[in-house]
């Protein structure tokens, strides 16, 4: 892909993640965010953290399908910006929703598996934004980074978990992104499987590794 | 859509000029992506407040809350009334699709004279009440409704119950054709077993404060809040008070209802407001009144307490929810 086309995408992709923090801050400005605006923004900016999540997730299956490198050029910027809405999106629960009542959020926590898995998602995120840098992928080696940053799938699962406790048995959208996630998974666990037979080493290195197809173009 | 229901929608419903294009200009600025306008689009379609048919009442200042009345337009635009859709903007939007009239209750089951009431007949049955009560879903929520109907007691003595009525089962209208909520979804999905069925227990049921519902805020209620006609039990959490009801069963066996058949580990039979008996996933201490910052202490029977308490004298609440 050619430099302008690389700042093309980049830009892209950064128009789309900040355009529902933008849409949130018009709706807030025309006083147009439901009569119940704290759960109304917990609840957007949880979709947004889930979505961007599995934008990043599908990074390396898109590669696997279609021989693309530029999807994994994208996945680091997807993946911090899924913690900067889970990041919000938590803020948002302790200073607005509760209001820095610690012993109602510690109980909460504690108590409500949903908000046990989607804190835990949240902690393990830490590390693998911590690590998101060219210098710490140097650092820890490209074996070590990788293992570390298979974290992601334990926390897509958790987020899973967090958005099918919390929702009524009567929704069914916490099934759509439970089903993107499992299609993702089962891409990845595929080409293992296949890599595996083959007698060769799984790909999945940040960002030097030979895709698993030539790509079609660069 | 839109344009075969055009003549619904007075001048008042449209968008006016200068905020149509702000929104325009805002979208053109580039902020919002295609993706995400695409997704969030939807809410801003929000349904102007319906200029209602209005409704004469006589105040009834004995039953009524003096607590800040909830907006109208947010106690007509956030409702959870899954028949029409499960986002709390939903019904505002799909219910245009109910049709209120013609429209009878059947009254029927263990009484001396079953029959059916029409809804003109049910408006004059008893003088209209207004009374201010507090609404606490069970979402955690709550809001205050000056609501227009009479006790629920001057219907049910008009049928005259016999000693075997121990029980009252509220249904609500099953037709897919208006409730597009009630059709099932991919894959045969349907959360709720429709109709919506609650119920109450007699001395429940008889109980003045259950009020036969027919309006609110001066006027008639509007379809997204269960028109034509409604139950409206207070010390309850919001989804006992069945909506837009066709029949009424007086029966001697404990209904199941709507909710206790979808998730019979989260919602009991009494469902009273308790702060001390938590949903399983959520605490039921606290909650948010619409249109206030901060979250306030849940009352035990929703305030409600010294006049059901002693409804439930002898039982244990927890195990009873």
């Amino acid at each position: 892909m050619t430099r302008r086309g690389r700042i093309a995408l980049k830009a892209l992709a950064w128009t789309v993640c900040l355009a529902p923090l933008g849409w949130l801050g018009y709706l807030a400005a025309i006083g147009d965010l439901t009569p119940n605006p704290i759960s109304f923004v917990t609840n957007t900016l949880g979709d947004w953290t889930f979505r961007i999540l599995l934008a990043s997730l599908a990074a390396t299956p898109l590669r696997i399908l279609t021989g693309w490198a530029w999807p994994i050029s994208l996945r680091r910027l997807l993946g911090l910006f899924a913690f900067f809405y889970a990041l919000l999106h938590f803020a948002v629960w302790l200073m607005l929703d509760h209001f820095f009542d610690w012993a109602a959020l510690g109980a909460d926590i504690v108590k409500r598996p949903y908000i046990t898995v989607g804190m835990a998602a949240l902690i393990l995120l830490v590390p693998l934004a911590a690590t998101s840098t060219s210098g710490m992928i140097r650092r820890l080696g490209g074996a070590s980074w990788r293992r570390l940053h298979r974290l992601v799938y334990v926390i897509g699962v958790l987020a899973a978990l967090h958005y099918l406790w919390l929702a009524k048995k009567v929704n069914p959208e916490p099934y759509y992104y439970i089903a993107v996630l499992a299609l993702l998974l089962a891409i990845r666990i595929g080409a293992w499987i296949r890599h595996r037979l083959a007698g060769r080493d799984p790909t999945g290195s940040p960002r030097a590794s030979t895709p698993a197809r030539p790509p079609a173009s660069s | 859509m839109l344009i075969k229901r055009a003549d619904r929608f007075t001048h008042s419903d449209v968008t006016p000029r200068a905020l149509y294009l702000d929104r325009r200009r805002f979208i053109t600025s580039g902020l919002v992506g295609g993706a995400a306008a695409l997704a969030l689009m939807p809410r801003s379609a929000r349904a102007a407040a319906p200029s209602g048919q209005p409704l004469a009442a006589q105040k009834n200042a004995a039953m009524s809350l003096t607590e800040a009345q909830t907006p109208f337009k947010d106690a007509t635009t956030y409702n959870n009334f899954y028949e029409f859709g499960t986002d709390k903007e939903d019904p505002s939007r799909n219910a245009h699709t109910l049709r209120t009239r013609p429209w009878s209750v059947k009254v029927e089951g263990h009484c001396a004279k079953p029959r059916s009431f029409d809804i003109e007949e049910l408006l004059k049955l008893a003088p209209l009440e207004e009374r201010i009560y507090s609404l606490r879903c069970v979402e955690a929520w709550s809001m205050i409704i000056p609501w227009i109907g009479y006790s629920l007691s001057a219907l049910l003595k008009k049928v005259e119950p016999t000693g075997q009525a121990k029980f009252v089962e509220f249904i609500t209208l099953y037709d897919p054709e208006q409730m597009p909520g009630q059709k099932k979804g991919l894959f045969g999905w349907s959360g709720i077993d429709y109709p919506y069925v609650e119920g109450l227990r007699m001395d429940e049921a008889m109980h003045p404060l259950t009020l036969l519902t027919v309006g609110m805020y001066g006027q008639v209620l509007p379809n997204q809040n269960g028109a034509p006609v409604r139950v409206v039990i207070p010390w309850k959490y919001g989804f006992k008070s069945g909506k837009s009801i066709v029949r009424i069963r007086l029966v001697s066996e404990q209904p199941k209802t709507a909710w206790e058949k979808a998730q019979p580990s989260e919602y009991g039979f009494y469902s009273n407001v308790n702060p001390t008996k938590d949903h399983p996933r959520w605490s039921q201490a606290t909650e948010r009144r619409i249109g206030e910052f901060r979250r306030r202490k849940t009352l035990p029977f929703n305030g409600y307490g010294d006049q059901v308490a002693s409804l439930y004298a002898g039982m244990d609440l927890n195990k009873f929810y």
